[in-house]
C-alpha cells in the first residue's frame, strides 16, 4: 500500500477528464509524486539525526529541533499531494453513481449494453460538470492554503544553514546547523514551482470548462 | 504481505456497500491508510534512539521510553487499521456464503448482493462492531497516554536512573498535529458508520411498514 493505490484510483478519473486534466495528473504523478518519493525522501531523511548543536546538553536539539521544524517539509508535502488529489474521489464516486443507474435502468427493462456501459466515457456536462467543476476548485483551495502554510511556518522558501536557539534546557543561546540546507533550498522551489504550475493548469480547466458551457447556451437559444 | 492485503479486502467490500459505506472506505483509503504509510510511520520511526535522558547511566534511557511508551502510537494507530476494517470480513464471508448456496441451488436468491434480510443483519452487526472498535481505541488512545498531547520533557525516576532525570522526546510537536489527524479521521468513521447504521435502519423499517400497511389493505 503506497501511492500506487492512489495512481489507480486517479488513473480511473483520468477517463472523465479533459485533456487539462490529464496533463495535470501526469505532472501530479512524474513531477510531484514520484520526486518525493525518489529523491526528497532521502533528503530529508536524516533531517534529525544531522541536526547538529553547539551543545553537550542533552534534550537540547531536540528541543530545538521541534521548535524550528514542528512539521517537516516532507511531510507536509504528502498531506498536501493526499488533500489535492482527494477531490478527483468526488468525480470518481459521481461516475460510479451514474454508472449504477444506468445498470439500475437495465434491470429494469431498458436495453444498455454491458460493455458498452463498462468502457463508455462520460462527457462532463450537466451534474457531472458541477462535480468536476467543484473539484477544481476544491483542488486549487488546498494547494494555495498548503502553500501559504509553508510560507507561514517557515517564514519564506528558504532553509537556513545557522538557527539560534534558546529554548529550555538550552543553557543560553545555542547555535544549530540544519543538514543540507541547500539540497533541501532546491527542493522546496522545485515543489513550489511545480505546485504554481499545478495551480495554473487547474485555473485554464476551470476556465476552459465555463467557457464550454458559456458558447454552449447561445447555441441552444439559437 | 502488507497494506495492500488489506486494500484489496476493502476494495471487495466496496461492492456491497451502500453510498455512504464507500465513503467509509475512501475515507479509510486516503486519509488514514495513505497518511500512515506515506507519512505518520517515518515521524515514529527513529523515537527510541531520539529519545534522549540527561544523564550517562546506563539503562536509565530504556526503562524511561519503556515507561512512558507501553506500545507506540505508531503501532496503535496500525493495530487501530486491521481491527476496524476486519468486521467487514463478516459480510464478505456471508456474501460469498449467499453466492454458494445460489450455485448449488439450494435457495434461489432474487439478488445475491442486495442487503436484505440475513445480509442486512450481518451488515448492521459489523458496522456496530466497526463503530465499538474505534471507540475501544480513541479511549485506550486516551487512557495510555493522558490525552493527545506529547510533551517534549517527561521526568522519570525509575532504576536504574539515580535520581529524578529529564528525558527529552523527539518530534512532540509533529506527533501531536498527526495524533490530532488520527483522532479527526476517527470521529469522522464513527459518524459514518452511525449514519449508515440509522439510514438501513430507517430505509427497512419503512419498506416493513409499508409491506404491512399494504396486505392490510388487501
Amino acid at each position: 500500500m503506497d501511492w500506487g493505490t492512489l495512481q489507480d484510483v486517479l488513473g480511473g478519473v483520468n477517463k472523465h477528464s479533459t485533456s487539462i486534466g490529464k496533463i495535470w495528473l501526469t505532472v501530479l504523478f512524474i513531477f510531484r509524486i514520484m520526486i518525493l518519493v525518489v529523491a526528497a525522501e532521502r533528503v530529508w531523511g536524516d533531517e534529525q539525526q544531522d541536526f547538529v548543536c553547539n551543545t553537550l546538553q542533552p534534550g537540547c536539539r531536540n528541543v530545538c529541533y521541534d521548535h524550528f521544524f514542528p512539521i517537516s517539509h516532507i511531510r507536509l508535502w504528502a498531506l498536501q499531494l493526499i488533500f489535492v488529489s482527494t477531490p478527483a474521489l468526488l468525480v470518481a464516486m459521481h461516475v460510479a453513481y451514474t454508472k449504477h443507474e444506468k445498470k439500475r435502468r437495465m434491470r429494469h427493462g431498458e436495453k444498455i449494453d454491458i460493455e458498452e456501459l463498462k468502457n463508455v466515457r462520460f462527457h462532463i456536462r450537466g451534474p457531472l460538470w458541477w462535480t468536476y467543476t467543484s473539484s477544481i476548485f476544491c483542488r486549487l483551495v488546498f494547494e494555495a492554503i498548503f502553500m501559504y502554510v509553508f510560507y507561514y511556518m517557515y517564514d519564506g522558501y528558504q532553509m537556513p544553514r545557522l538557527v539560534k536557539c534558546n529554548a529550555w534546557p538550552c543553557p543560553n543561546t545555542v547555535d544549530c546547523f540544519v543538514s543540507r540546507p541547500t539540497e533541501k533550498t532546491t527542493f522546496t522551489i522545485f515543489m513550489l514551482a511545480v505546485s504554481g504550475i499545478c495551480m495554473m493548469l487547474n485555473l485554464a480547466e476551470l476556465c476552459y470548462l465555463v467557457l464550454k458551457v458559456c458558447m454552449r447556451e447561445p447555441r441552444k437559444t439559437t | 504481505m502488507s497494506w495492500g492485503f488489506l486494500r484489496d479486502l476493502l476494495s471487495g467490500v466496496n461492492k456491497y456497500s451502500t453510498g455512504i459505506g464507500r465513503i467509509w472506505v475512501a475515507i479509510v483509503f486516503m486519509f488514514r491508510l495513505l497518511v500512515y504509510v506515506a507519512a505518520a510511520e517515518n515521524i515514529w520511526k527513529y523515537e527510541h534512539d531520539e529519545f534522549e535522558c540527561n544523564i550517562k547511566q546506563p539503562g536509565c534511557e530504556n526503562v524511561c521510553f519503556d515507561h512512558f511508551f507501553p506500545v507506540s502510537h505508531i503501532r496503535l494507530w496500525a493495530l487501530q487499521l486491521i481491527i476496524v476494517s476486519t468486521p467487514s470480513l463478516l459480510v464478505v464471508f456471508h456474501v460469498a456464503y449467499r453466492e454458494n448456496r445460489e450455485k448449488h441451488n439450494q435457495k434461489p436468491y432474487r439478488n445475491p448482493g442486495k442487503i436484505d434480510g440475513g445480509l442486512l443483519c450481518t451488515y448492521l452487526i459489523s458496522l456496530i462492531l466497526k463503530t465499538g472498535f474505534e471507540i475501544v481505541f480513541l479511549v485506550l488512545f486516551y487512557k495510555l497516554y493522558n490525552g493527545f498531547k506529547i510533551p517534549r520533557l517527561v521526568k522519570c525516576d525509575i532504576r536504574p536512573c539515580p535520581n529524578t532525570v529529564d528525558c527529552y522526546i523527539s518530534k512532540p510537536t509533529e506527533k501531536m498535529i498527526f495524533l490530532y489527524f488520527l483522532l479527526a479521521t476517527s470521529c469522522l468513521c464513527i459518524i459514518l458508520n452511525l449514519s449508515e447504521l440509522s439510514y438501513l435502519i430507517f430505509k427497512h423499517s419503512t419498506k416493513c411498514y409499508l409491506k404491512k400497511y399494504m396486505k392490510k389493505q388487501q
